[in-house]
């Protein structure tokens, strides 16, 4: 209960902090949109294209741009050393992993409702019916990928080039949530929804269950010098 | 009997410890121990290993070898049961720029476990910020945030302060201020351990020294700022001339 309280207070924190200054917001937006925007000029979208390209192309925007985002998550606290400030309180650390993890998964969700409007307006595509399905496998993709993304943007702080490490660490680690996200993704977007639906997102959950307990049990590790 | 025993404990004990980054040695063999009540503070130049020593009491840096207990607390085991008993100010002010000072402070006193409001309030009083509570940090001087920077470290009462160059770029009133301060501080039967070096500021609480050099204490002495002016300085020409 307590270590929920000290994750609660880290990603209160956070939000403050990114409601004020709107940085990961803004430019997981900018991005979104004009890879969309791109896109629809790139190729006619007519239902069939959307079917076969839209999954991959909306989980390659939400991907890239939630990576603009967990750039942000720790390099914001090298300001004022502030993360040695949490490092000293009488927390466990892992309270500082899944309070910044679920801040970040919360601005991406944001970022991925605007982006997933934009994509149905652009692309033609019919959402409302598919939206429970959509939201629920944004939730389990999103997470997954944060879950992984924040130890890995914790890792890669400390390193040279950080924002050029982090997407080549990232993404070899993620790529079974992004795979799993992209596959039960297309089966919804087939009218009737695909066969594979019910097994990838069960892969997705499993997944979540790993990339979400293992960083929390390593974390301590990541921090300690 | 247990109140006893909790004051006979010292505040730190720090045994054998070695500390590597890689194939630098931060620190080799380091013992000491600090009573309650004590001003100690580590003079050496930069790089000594004062800071990294500091670091490890706090155990936010992880010994390779050795024991540290903070008022009678294995850090090593119980890291965060010992935090709870130590503050810690450094030359950074660890606060967010985009965060009010009251803000700042009520983030910390989450951690902490503290009940927040009233707690705040006093703090803000206490360092003579009350009027700037509501203003974001970022545009406070340095002086200001030094002072935040206090109340920050200090908000959950700790036994032990840790101060790591906490004078440095603060104009003369701050470090005037800031030295009143930790003479209060150990006044209250607490204690002070601090890294400098600097001799110029905030030592007149101070009773005793301890000479850092290449990760070793090789000097530790007791006395009054005056005394221990003239050994430092020589104990920096002979290293000089060690350099040479």
């Amino acid at each position: 209960m307590i270590f929920l309280r000290q994750a609660g207070a880290i990603f209160w924190k956070d939000v403050l902090t990114e409601f004020r200054t709107k940085d990961a917001l803004t430019s997981m937006l900018l991005f979104g949109l004009l890879v969309i925007l791109m896109f629809h000029f790139a190729f006619e979208p007519d239902s069939l294209e959307t079917e076969r390209y839209g999954p991959g192309l909306l989980w390659m925007t939400f991907i890239f741009a939630g990576m603009l985002s967990m750039n942000r998550a720790f390099t914001n606290e090298r300001e004022n050393d502030s993360l040695q400030g949490l490092m000293l309180a009488p927390i466990s650390w892992g309270a500082i992993y899944l309070g910044k993890m679920l801040a970040s998964l919360l601005f991406m969700l944001i970022a991925e409702v605007v982006m997933l409007s934009f994509f149905a307006v652009f692309f033609n595509f019919d959402l409302l019916p598919r939206l429970g399905w959509m939201l629920t496998i944004s939730l389990l993709g999103t997470l997954g990928f944060v879950s992984v993304g924040t130890i890995v943007a914790a890792i890669s702080m400390n390193t040279r080039m950080s924002e050029v490490m982090l997407p080549i660490l990232l993404l070899p680690i993620a790529l079974p949530v992004v795979i799993g996200a992209v596959e039960s993704t297309a089966a919804i977007f087939t009218d009737p929804p695909g066969e594979g639906l019910a097994f990838w997102v069960k892969f997705l959950v499993v997944f979540n269950i790993i990339f979400v307990t293992l960083p929390l049990m390593l974390f301590d590790f990541v921090l300690e010098e | 009997m247990r109140m006893r025993t909790q004051l006979q404990t010292p505040a730190v004990r720090v045994e054998n410890v070695e500390k590597w980054f890689g194939r630098t040695s931060a620190l080799q063999g380091v013992s000491l121990t600090v009573q309650r009540g004590d001003f100690l503070v580590f003079l050496g130049r930069n790089g000594a290993g004062k800071s990294t020593l500091l670091r490890v009491i706090a155990r936010i840096v992880k010994p390779n070898s050795g024991k540290v207990e903070v008022c009678g607390v294995d850090v090593l085991r119980h890291p965060e049961v010992g935090r709870e008993r130590l503050g810690f100010v450094a030359h950074s002010s660890y606060l967010y720029r985009n965060l009010t000072a009251f803000e700042n402070l009520r983030f910390f006193a989450g951690l902490y476990g503290l009940r927040s409001g009233d707690r705040v309030q006093l703090a803000l009083r206490w360092v003579g910020l009350e009027e700037s509570a509501h203003r974001r940090v970022h545009g406070f001087s340095r002086g200001m945030q030094q002072r935040l920077s206090i109340a920050r470290a200090t908000l959950h009462d700790p036994d032990i302060l840790l101060l790591d160059e906490p004078f440095s770029g603060l104009d003369f009133e701050a470090s005037e201020l800031l030295g009143q301060w930790l003479q209060d501080f150990v006044a209250n039967g607490k204690t002070v351990l601090m890294a400098t070096h600097d001799l110029e500021q905030g030592l007149r609480a101070a009773n005793r020294w301890a000479f850092v050099d290449r990760g070793k204490i090789v000097r530790e002495l007791q006395g009054t700022d005056t005394v221990v002016r003239e050994q430092y300085k020589h104990f920096l020409k002979e290293k000089k001339h060690d350099f040479s």
